[in-house]
This record gives C-alpha cells, structure tokens and sequence, in this order.
C-alpha cells in the first residue's frame, strides 16, 4: 500500500477514536467541563498531561531543532523538563489544595482582588493564544505535506476535530482523548527512532544507540565523534559543542522551565485529580512520560542529521529520492544548484551551500529519510497530528474557561446560572477557535519560535505570583498586581521590540546582558519577584481570612472550616 | 491539627522542597551549563559527560527528583497525620465550589 492511502488510513482511525472518546465522555456539569469533575486517577492524568504538553512544536519541531543546533538544542530538552520539578515542588500540590477550577481563580482569591483576577485572565489568554496558533500550524504543515491537501484546509480539518471533542466534552472528553494522544504520538515517536537505531548502531534503545558505535554499513565509530567529523569537513559547528554563550544559554533555559510551570493549560490538569496526593502523584507520572519522548529526541536528532549528511551531501540532484522532491514541492526543502554541477553541495559556508532544510520537517522526514516501511511514516503523521491537537485542545479550554468562569461568573455576571455558564464556556471555545485558526493560517514565525513567546510571557507573569502566593504569606494584592504587570510588560515589550518592531536588530550585541528574546523571560520572571517583594513590603497585610487560605493550602488534608 | 505541628510539618515541607531543589539547580544549570565544558573532558562510551548530562542524565535526574518527593511528602504526611482521604477532599473542595 502507498504512504498515502496508509496515511489517510491511519489518521481517520485515530481520529474516529478520539470522536468515540468524546461522544462516551460528555460533560454535563460546569465541573466536569471544567475539571472533569475532579475524579481523573493519576496515572490517567499523568497521561492527559504528558500529551497536553508535548506540542506539534515536541513532537514536530524539538528533534529537528536539535539536530541542526546540536549541543545549544539542550535548552529545549533542560528547559521542558526541569520546570516539571517546580511545577511537582512549589505548585501542583497547594494548587490542587485550593481546590477551584481555574488560574485566575486562584489568583483573584488568593490575592483578594477583581483586578488581579483579570489581569490574570488577560495573560492566560494571551499566552494560551499565542500557543495555540502554533499548534494550528503544525497541523497545517503535516495535513499539507501528507494528505496533500492545501494548507488552509488542513488547518480547518484540525480545527474541526478540536471544536467537536472540545466543545462536547470539556476538560473530560479532552482528559480522555489526550490518554488515548498520548499512547499514539509516544509510540509513533518510539517505532521509529527504535528502527533507525537498529539500523545505525544495532542498539534497539535509542537512548544508549545514541552514545554507541555505528555499524560497518554507517562506516564505524561513535555516532556522535562521526557527526562530529562530518560537521566539521563539511564546515558546520561542530555537533557536541556550544555556539551560544553561556549566559543566553543560562537564561534560555531558565525561562522554559519557568514558563513550563507557569502555563495555565498545565496547571489546570492538576485540579482534575482526586486529592493533592494525587496531585503529586500524577506530577511524577507526567515527567515520566515525558522523558520517555524527551530522552528520545537527541537521539533522533542526532540519527537524523548524520543520515541526512550521508544522503544529500555530495548526492546527484538527479538522482535523490523521492521524499526529497515532495518536500521540495512544499517548498521546505529548497535546492539552488549555484555552481551548475547538479550536485547538491550542502555545507556550512552560505555563498557556497546549496541547500536549505526547514527545521521542522526533520522528525517527518526523518522515516523516510531512512527509508523505513509506509506503515511507519504513517503512524508519525498520526502522531504528530495528536500531539498538536492534544495540545490546541487543552489551550482552547483553557481561554473558553478563562471567559465563561472567571470573566462571566466571577467578575461581570455573578448571577448566571450554571447550564448559561456552560453555553458561554462553549461558544467561547468556539470563537477562540476560529481565531486560531485564522492566525495558524496567516502565522507569524516558525512553530517552535511562536511556542517559545508563550513560555516566555507565562513565565513572567504567573510562576511568580503563584509562588509568591504560596510561600508568602505576607504576599498582598498591590505587591502581586505590580510584578505580574512589571513582569508581562517587559517580556512582551522586549520580544515584540525584536522580533516584530526592529528584527535587524535581533543580535547579540544589542541584547540586554547578551539574553535573546527568548530567553528574556526568566528577567521578566526576576523582575516581577523583585518588584512584587518590594510593593508588598510598603503596602498593608493581606486581611486575616486570606492568610487563613494560605495556611490551609500549606496542609494536604485537612480542610479548615473558612 | 494545632499550629506549632502544622508550623514544623511547613518547615519540614520546605527542607526538603529546597534541598531536591539544590540538586535540580547543580545538575541542569552547574553540570549542564556552567561546567558542561569541564565535564565534556571526561568521556564514557560515546558520550562527552558534560554533553551527556545535558541532554539525557538531567532528564533522568529530574525523574528521580520528583519521584523522591513524591515518597518523602507521604512519609511526612504520614508522619503527621494528615493523609488526604478521598471522601474528607472531594466534600471539602465541593464546599469550595460553591
């Protein structure tokens, strides 16, 4: 069977499960629609995270990044881990203690205050808008590339798809269909890379394939001392060492794992278990998952670039396969055979190199790359199409809740009734669809780089003040206010004045402290601690009642009559 | 639960929060950063170890750290008394929904 039919196969399979799951898991109350009624057990929450978090921009995006940045691509995988240790250490816990549906929700009450509770709903909305267009694109690109579809229409198929089991279902049809994207974007991610690395090393597990000796047909040696040569003759940085100073390295890294635990579509997840126990229990569970794929991915970076060297370098253009002209066809590959010779000269220097890979392509690329069996091309394309609707959908409940609860009921309209509380939560998950969608079609930047602003701006404004929020006590709303605002401000003014106002100007020399735009978050982060420390230490205590809530999250079980 | 056991469950609570936290910091931004090029001198199989710490051994590490709070928060909880039983949590968050 071709690739094709095995393609249309494989996403129409996968898709009519995920409808399946929906339609068995309506939600019928605003707390199941919300926090799927608070019953999901841990290791099917741990699941619901892992694939809520693991984006097209994870599954797509992170291994082909890594493998044309080498060494410098470990802030990824630091930074989207690690912040999991926070997430597992200062928040999930007390969070899930509070007990209520929303971010916002904890930050109007813990800080007492309709204001903040707005301003965190303005940048919940902000990042999780942000993110989801990242997601809609990498949809685009995959229904282009694989279902040959026009990218427009793609991306409205994945819209579709999402505004059904979203809108049905809530936070429970998504809980139960990210399980069920979960299994399939891990095992799409993990039959491929467990091939390539038999094939390369005959090493079935890719994490010990990737420091182990190539086969006689790959040459010999230790994969990574050959990618090493490789890079080096054909005159790229040299794969295992750093190009990125130390300190934007530092600082990169710092504000994904800062945003990491301060994005809202994450810490929601964590209102859905039963008890805080839970909470904990179901943290350790994600960051098991995710290091399932995230362990993977250098390995998958690192097989990838070495085949694509073998493949193209020096290769007769005449004679390439034939992944090489339908990625050209969608104009991610491009060949400019400057010197005339019809053979492609891929190196490092750019008046000479003639040929420009997108970042994105390489985890798709990659099985066919290596020239696996259909089947598996069609299962990644499966995969990284749940993974990026896994995640969109967990966005979109996040805004539609940030609307119906914490804009309708808890500040404009105190007096709706549940079921009206239920029909905003749904047509706002509509309208913030078609956003979405329309911004994933007309999108700004590459998937990854749309992804990393998200963390940044969720960095700056929530980890803080949540924090703040839990261990310190003393903590009031004029400190809490001030630093999401310095906070948000700051990131949003320095990425915005780089990438869109002046992009010329995006280069090491002009960065405050030699930190780019992406790492620019983790400042933001220091800056809203400081600031909010300081505001609260001039400005009245928080009341009496509020210190009692403080002191009652601190505690897993008992519930302190308030 | 009186206070001065709820005051040292919080100080036991934030010993051990900040000492797995100490070790998150030393092995991603000490190991995988700041002293990757020391480390990358050091070689085991085909991994340079600062290169390896980067890019897998944190990951492993940050597993095993959440793992160890995992089991010293129910030991602490156990310790004081304070297991979260299911039916005391869901009646005292529906109260809160309310």
């Amino acid at each position: 069977m071709s690739v094709q039919i095995l393609t249309y196969i494989f996403v129409a399979l996968s898709f009519s499960l995920y409808i399946g799951i929906a339609i068995w898991s309506r939600a019928g109350s605003t707390k199941e629609f919300y926090v799927a009624g608070g019953g999901v057990p841990p290791l099917a929450n741990g699941m619901a995270t892992a694939a809520d978090w693991m984006s097209a921009a994870s599954f797509i995006s992170m291994a082909g990044l890594i493998s044309f940045l080498g060494r410098d691509g470990t802030f990824y995988l630091m930074g989207w881990t690690g912040g999991y240790v926070l997430l597992a250490l200062l928040l999930a816990p007390y969070l899930r203690k509070f007990g209520k549906f929303t971010v916002p929700d904890f930050i109007g009450d813990r800080f007492y205050s309709q204001t903040a509770r707005l301003i965190a709903v303005f940048c919940a909305i902000s990042v999780s808008f942000v993110y989801v267009c990242g997601q809609m694109q990498g949809a685009g690109i995959v229904f282009s590339r694989f279902l040959e579809v026009d990218f427009t229409t793609g991306v409205i198929i994945g819209m579709a798809i999402v505004f059904f089991y979203a809108v049905l279902g809530g936070m429970k049809g998504i809980t139960y269909t990210q399980v069920a994207q979960y299994c399939v974007l891990i095992f799409a991610f993990m039959v491929p890379a467990i091939f390539i690395s038999i094939m390369m090393t005959g090493q079935p597990i890719p994490q010990i394939g990737f420091g182990s000796e190539l086969t006689e047909a790959y040459g010999g040696g230790y994969l990574l001392d050959r990618l090493d040569g490789l890079s080096e003759q054909l005159g790229f940085a040299t794969y295992t060492e750093g190009q990125r100073s130390t300190q934007d390295v530092f600082f990169i890294t710092a504000a994904l794992m800062f945003g990491t635990a301060g994005l809202p579509h994450v810490i929601i997840r964590f209102f859905t278990v039963p008890n805080v126990r839970d909470a904990r229990k179901s943290a350790g569970y994600a960051l098991v998952f995710i290091a399932i794929l995230y362990t993977t991915a250098p390995a998958v970076a690192a097989f990838a670039r070495t085949n694509l060297i073998n493949t193209v370098s020096s290769a007769e253009y005449e004679m390439v396969p034939e992944w090489f002209s339908k990625w050209e066809n969608t104009g991610l590959i491009t060949f400019d055979d400057k010197n005339n010779d019809g053979i492609i000269q891929y190196v490092g220097d750019p008046e000479t190199n003639e040929l420009n890979v997108n970042r994105d392509i390489m985890v798709l690329a990659n099985p066919e790359i290596a020239e696996l069996p259909n089947w598996v091309v069609a299962l990644v394309v499966a995969g990284a199409l749940a993974a990026a609707l896994s995640t969109a959908a967990g966005l979109l409940l996040v805004i539609s809740t940030s609307v119906a609860h914490d804009m309708m009921k808890r500040t404009f309209m105190p007096n709706i009734s549940e079921k009206q509380e239920l029909a905003y939560a749904r047509i706002s998950i509509f309208v913030a669809v078609l956003i979405s969608g329309y911004y994933g079609i007309n999108a700004p930047a590459y998937v990854a780089q749309v992804v990393a602003f998200a963390f940044g701006l969720a960095a700056a404004s929530f980890f803080p003040a949540i924090v703040l929020g839990i261990f310190q006590k003393r903590m009031n709303k004029e400190g809490a206010i001030a630093g999401m605002i310095v906070g948000f401000t700051f990131t949003a003014v320095y990425i915005i004045y780089f990438k869109i106002i002046n992009p010329a100007a995006d280069t090491a020399d002009n960065w405050l402290f030699g930190i780019s735009p992406e790492g620019i978050g983790s400042l933001g982060t220091v800056a809203n601690l400081l600031v909010a420390l300081a505001v609260a230490k001039f400005t009245p205590q928080p009341p009496a009642e509020v210190q009692e809530i403080v002191e009652n999250i601190r505690l897993p079980g008992e519930a302190i009559p308030r | 639960m009186s206070d001065s056991s709820a005051n040292s469950y919080w100080k036991a609570n934030i010993r051990l929060v900040l000492s797995l936290l100490f070790v998150w910091f030393f092995i991603s931004f000490g190991c995988g950063i700041l002293f990757v090029d020391a480390l990358d001198t050091i070689r085991f199989g085909g991994f340079k170890l600062g290169f390896w710490i980067a890019q897998q051994g944190s990951i492993f590490v940050f597993v095993a750290l959440i793992i160890i709070y995992i089991r010293a928060m129910d030991k602490l909880d156990g310790k004081y008394n304070l297991e979260s039983s299911n039916e005391k949590e869901t009646a005292s968050s529906q109260e809160n929904s309310k």
